[in-house]
């Protein structure tokens, strides 16, 4: 028994990817990064081991393809009245509670560990994979996110 | 759980309703477009039941009574063919087209193209032979044998036919037992009773 159809497999996994992509790089370039996320894991498809872990196999592509977006917004590629706005009001227009918003604001690490920990409902294994670092040092990033987090919400 | 966690995760937006469905479908047009959707199905809706509809480039690869439910075709296919599956109901409006008119008696032969992946050997002859067998008429076991080359293999033939990947369009409704009974369908006998007795038959 080799993968599942690829349809299974996008049915499965395609609501976390989704929230992930939305969190990560905005609700408005969420939708090409989704599409470059399954077109990158359809190519690669066939070659997969039937054992593979399928989801944290492909939040790791999302999480490329989310950085991707990241390192071409750094350089400017994306005209800066594209860029989603951080802050509460950006925060209020996508339906994000002020949690969320204040997340944009962390380090990239950090932010990305606390997304695929809570809107990709990743456990520390899976994260560790996706990040390629080590569970210990994905539950610490997680964690320092939280610290960070509830420190910012004090402070306002 | 902290408070700040269960805000976390009850304060993300998803996806609005559908839009995730409608992603899927570009994904599958882009696939194809792309040359990497090499098995596009559709769940067909018919008289008889709810159907999976199935092609790769080449042409239709199977048309399958649902009974079990689409998971179990869409696995065959995946495990036989290859695994990149994926819904894409356009690639296939023009079988549910024919299926359609076959269906309202203003079809009387299936024009789309036929990819024979699933079937090898002896069983593919005898599935030419079976769609040669024209609309209202029908053929005997040791004949479909008979035009597939073996005149003998009448068992084998109905084997063959028992494992028709395409019924209704490889008409296998239309091979019986030489006495004249209706001999055995996959897809239960009432079937074959319905689609003879729309031909004309019975």
């Amino acid at each position: 028994m080799g993968v599942p159809p690829f349809q299974k497999f996008l049915e499965e996994h395609r609501d976390r990817v989704f929230r992930f992509l939305v969190a990560s790089v905005g609700p408005a370039d969420a939708e090409d990064c989704f599409q470059e996320t399954f077109m990158a894991a359809l190519r690669a498809y066939p070659r997969l081991r039937a054992d593979s872990n399928l989801g944290a196999w492909v939040m790791t592509i999302a999480h490329r393809k989310a950085l991707d977006v990241h390192r071409a917004r750094a350089r400017g590629a994306v005209a800066v009245a594209e860029l989603p706005e951080r802050g509460a009001e950006d925060g209020a227009r996508d339906g994000e509670r002020g949690l969320w918003a204040a997340a944009r604001g962390l380090a990239a690490r950090q932010r990305h560990a606390l997304l695929l920990r809570f809107a990709a409902d990743l456990d520390y294994a899976d994260i560790a994979a996706a990040m390629g670092t080590s569970p210990e040092a994905a539950r610490q990033s997680v964690s320092q996110a939280l610290k960070r987090l509830r420190r910012e919400l004090d402070d306002e | 759980m902290s408070d700040i966690e269960r805000e976390l995760r009850s304060g993300l937006p998803g996806a609005a309703p559908g839009a995730l469905e409608a992603a899927s479908l570009r994904l599958a047009e882009r696939a194809a477009s792309e040359g990497l959707l090499d098995i596009a199905y559709a769940v067909v809706d018919s008289p008889l039941g709810t159907l999976v509809a199935a092609r790769t480039p080449r042409g239709l690869v199977t048309l399958s009574y649902a009974d079990s439910g689409v998971d179990p075709v869409l696995e065959q296919l995946a495990a036989r063919l290859s695994p990149r599956v994926l819904e894409a109901p356009a690639r296939l409006d023009s079988l549910r087209r024919e299926l359609d008119e076959y269906f309202e008696r203003r079809r009387r032969s299936f024009d789309i193209e036929i990819d024979w992946a699933l079937v090898r050997g002896f069983a593919r002859r005898i599935l030419a032979a079976t769609a040669a067998v024209p609309f209202g008429e029908v053929a005997s076991y040791r004949e479909v044998a008979r035009a597939a080359g073996n005149e003998r293999a009448a068992r084998a033939a109905g084997n063959a036919l028992g494992s028709n990947p395409m019924p209704i369009v490889v008409p296998c409704h239309r091979v019986l037992r030489s006495g004249g009974a209706l001999g055995g369908y996959t897809g239960g006998i009432e079937r074959k009773r319905f689609l003879l007795t729309l031909e004309g038959v019975l």
